[in-house]
């Protein structure tokens, strides 16, 4: 049975132009131009986007739980990154 | 099935016994604490198994019921009375489809695919609400379940866009969303029915008379009775035990029974001012566990054509299947004789058990 | 009922419409897969919403709808045909939407009476086509038994693909060129499909004619039964 299973697709809907496509689900298709379809057909029929992304759930390579701390944690001490870091003199504009 | 759980228990057994305990209990640690914080459990975090387990029966349940639950409604398509009627109950029932859609999707997430879900379901393995198993006799019903059977499962549902795992809580929040407009137009479609002739109101009052207590039923046994609840409440996977939910269902259909002009078939019905609630009569459990057991009026019959749809269609999956594989290999069509289809099946096989192996604990946006 | 040239074509193409989106809504919940059940309901949705349009331009949708007798509908008889297995329903739906969107088409380019509606629809009824192409593709280049299946399938329902090319009055349109173009197409997607173009008749044998002029087959009436009972239960109701 299992020989048929249609593959998992991921995807990514662009709400409105100006947007980027953000993450809306999944879904199973036996080919991409289906996934697509089925994507619109899915995800996209109260009028919720103007573009698809259809992407195969196998080939998404993900940062993994264990690797938390050494992959985002040194990005929090950084405050310099940030604008609000900086004091600026009350009545200084456009900065 | 290879779970994140599986990878780091794998990992764990590799590192030795000694440490596998400690590595577990400071896997435990991260997710009680992230619970508690009222933070999302996400697909590749680590999980106890029996949080996995009882998030794959819920979620499952829920799936399947959206699923069978497009049978009794879409019952009614081919006679709905008007256009504009016919019109919102394709829609809806399309939703449903769509629900189950989001539902199996959550459930895969948890390294489940949705055709073991099915496989599950058609052999009885797994359950569904049992409301589905009664039968709607008359367009009333369609109203009836609008407004009742999905304003009990809005209750249920609203809460659970905030249960700790992240999946589940997302689709929840798309299908309330959704489904706001599936409790309006039942009770827009009683009210006509409420409004209009004699014979029409005698319906509307007739399927809310078989509805009602059903209805109630739909929140699951009594808290002292309930197999799982106080584990899913301390998961935070339930947010409200049974009764409560309950109890707030019965006190918002009691004045919108009114507004329709209809009644609710509960002599005991009455507003209790010391509670703050309103009373309501003994659920006849005895029916509820005989209908969970398979003996409701449409149990066979529903499950019958659950599995009918699923082997009918089962050539077609395998046409599509086959002609991914060709299309992949570019073994495809123009330039071959037709008439030689012999192999084909073969072709998608290989790529499609690959898959199967696949981790699946995803990146999820 | 006095049936002006304009409205008489409204029912034409508003029965069209009206009689596919029934029999697509009998595919509920019965899908071979659940994104098909999606996929289905949606199309039946279009072509609800456009009979809607249709009917109301020619009177009460309802009315028309629910009260009229079988001898009365003017829709093609290839719409009205049971589902079949999926591959008769996609077959059903190559030949139908492939005709919808060439007709639709040249009706939004005109400025005639239509012209409004067939611009929204056109769009609908394109992306039916893609839908039905791609399944057809599917089912005729996937399996042996798919491909029998859909061999057979647009054998059975070519004899009601003539029809379609009688001209409507009321419909200003190149009937001889629209059905070249329709063949041109149709058998370019058959072939890409590894089937041939089938060589039966295009049309009944007898000359009383079809379902434009109210002649309809067998499964029609029962399936008007159901659609029409309940409303006909209750007269002068309102839902």
């Amino acid at each position: 049975m299992t020989t048929n299973d249609w593959p998992l697709w991921e995807v990514f809907v662009r709400s409105r132009r100006g947007l980027s496509h953000t993450h809306a689900g999944s879904l199973h298709a036996p080919d991409a131009e289906l996934a697509l379809r089925n994507a619109r057909d899915l995800y996209t029929r109260r009028g919720e986007g103007v573009s698809i992304w259809v992407v195969p759930s196998t080939v998404i390579t993900a940062s993994s739980p264990d690797e938390k701390d050494p992959f985002f944690e040194p990005a929090g001490d950084k405050p310099y990154r940030h604008p609000t870091f900086y004091e600026i003199p009350e009545g200084v504009k456009h900065l | 099935m290879a779970t994140a759980a599986a990878h780091q228990t794998a990992r764990a057994e590799a590192d030795g016994t000694a440490d596998e305990a400690a590595r577990t209990a400071a896997y435990e640690a991260v997710f009680d604490a992230a619970v508690a914080a009222d933070e999302r459990i996400e697909p590749r975090d680590w999980m106890p198994d029996a949080y996995r387990s009882t998030l794959v029966r819920q979620i499952a349940q829920h799936a399947h019921s959206e699923i069978i639950g497009m049978q009794p409604e879409a019952n009614w398509i081919t006679r709905a009375p008007s256009l504009r009627r016919k019109a919102i109950l394709m829609a809806k029932v399309q939703d449903e489809a769509g629900h189950g859609l989001y539902l199996y999707s959550a459930a895969e997430t948890l390294g489940t695919s949705r055709d073991e879900l099915l496989d599950k379901l058609h052999h009885g393995r797994q359950k569904y609400s049992s409301i589905f198993n009664y039968p709607t006799l008359t367009w009333a019903d369609v109203g009836a379940i609008g407004w009742l059977v999905d304003g009990a499962a809005i209750t249920n549902q609203v809460p659970l866009c905030r249960c700790s795992y992240g999946p589940y809580a997302r689709a929840m929040v798309r299908i309330c969303k959704e489904e706001s407009f599936h409790q309006r137009q039942g009770y827009e479609l009683l009210l006509a029915l409420s409004r209009g002739t004699p014979e029409q109101h005698e319906m509307a009052q007739d399927a809310v008379n078989r509805w009602w207590w059903p209805s109630l039923m739909m929140f699951g046994p009594p808290d002292d009775e309930s197999a799982h609840s106080a584990q899913s409440m301390a998961w935070k996977i339930k947010r409200h035990s049974n009764d409560e939910l309950r109890q707030r269902f019965v006190d918002i259909c009691v004045p919108q029974a009114e507004s329709l002009g209809l009644r609710l078939p509960d002599p005991e019905l009455r507003w209790n001012e010391e509670r703050g609630h309103h009373d309501f009569g003994a659920i006849d459990w005895t029916e509820f566990w005989e209908v969970l057991k398979g003996n409701g009026p449409c149990n066979e019959q529903r499950m019958a054509q659950r599995r009918q749809a699923h082997e009918e269609g089962a050539w077609v999956r395998e046409a599509a299947a086959a002609y991914a594989g060709k299309q992949a290999t570019g073994a495809s069509g123009a330039g071959r004789a037709s008439g030689a289809y012999g192999a084909s099946g073969a072709d998608g096989a290989s790529e499609t058990d690959e898959q199967a192996d696949q981790p699946t604990g995803k990146a999820r946006a | 009922m006095t049936v002006t040239a304009g409205s008489a074509a409204a029912l034409a193409l508003g029965d069209d419409a009206l009689v596919l989106s029934h029999r697509l809504g009998e595919w509920a919940g019965k899908a071979p897969v659940l994104e098909e059940d999606v996929a289905l309901a949606n199309i039946a949705l279009d072509l609800l919403g456009q009979a809607r349009v249709l009917l109301s331009m020619a009177g009460d949708e309802d009315e028309l709808a629910y009260l009229r007798e079988e001898r009365a509908f003017r829709n093609l008889q290839l719409v009205e045909q049971p589902n079949g297995d999926f591959a008769h329903t996609i077959a059903r739906q190559l030949y139908f939407s492939t005709y919808q969107r060439l007709l639709y088409a040249e009706l939004a380019a005109g400025d005639g009476e239509f012209a409004p509606l067939a611009a929204k629809a056109v769009k609908e009824v394109a992306y039916h086509q893609d839908h039905a192409e791609h399944w057809t593709l599917r089912l005729g280049d996937g399996t042996a038994e798919s491909h029998e299946r859909m061999r057979r399938a647009c054998e059975a329902l070519w004899r009601y693909t003539g029809e379609m090319f009688q001209p409507v009055e009321g419909v200003d349109v190149d009937w001889p060129a629209l059905q070249g173009r329709w063949l041109a197409s149709v058998s370019a997607v058959l072939r890409r499909a590894t089937l041939d173009t089938p060589e039966v008749p295009r049309s009944g044998a007898w000359s009383a004619g079809a379902g434009r002029q109210g002649l309809h087959t067998e499964p029609f009436g029962r399936m008007l039964a159901e659609m029409q009972h309940l409303h006909r239960s209750h007269p002068g109701a309102s839902w």
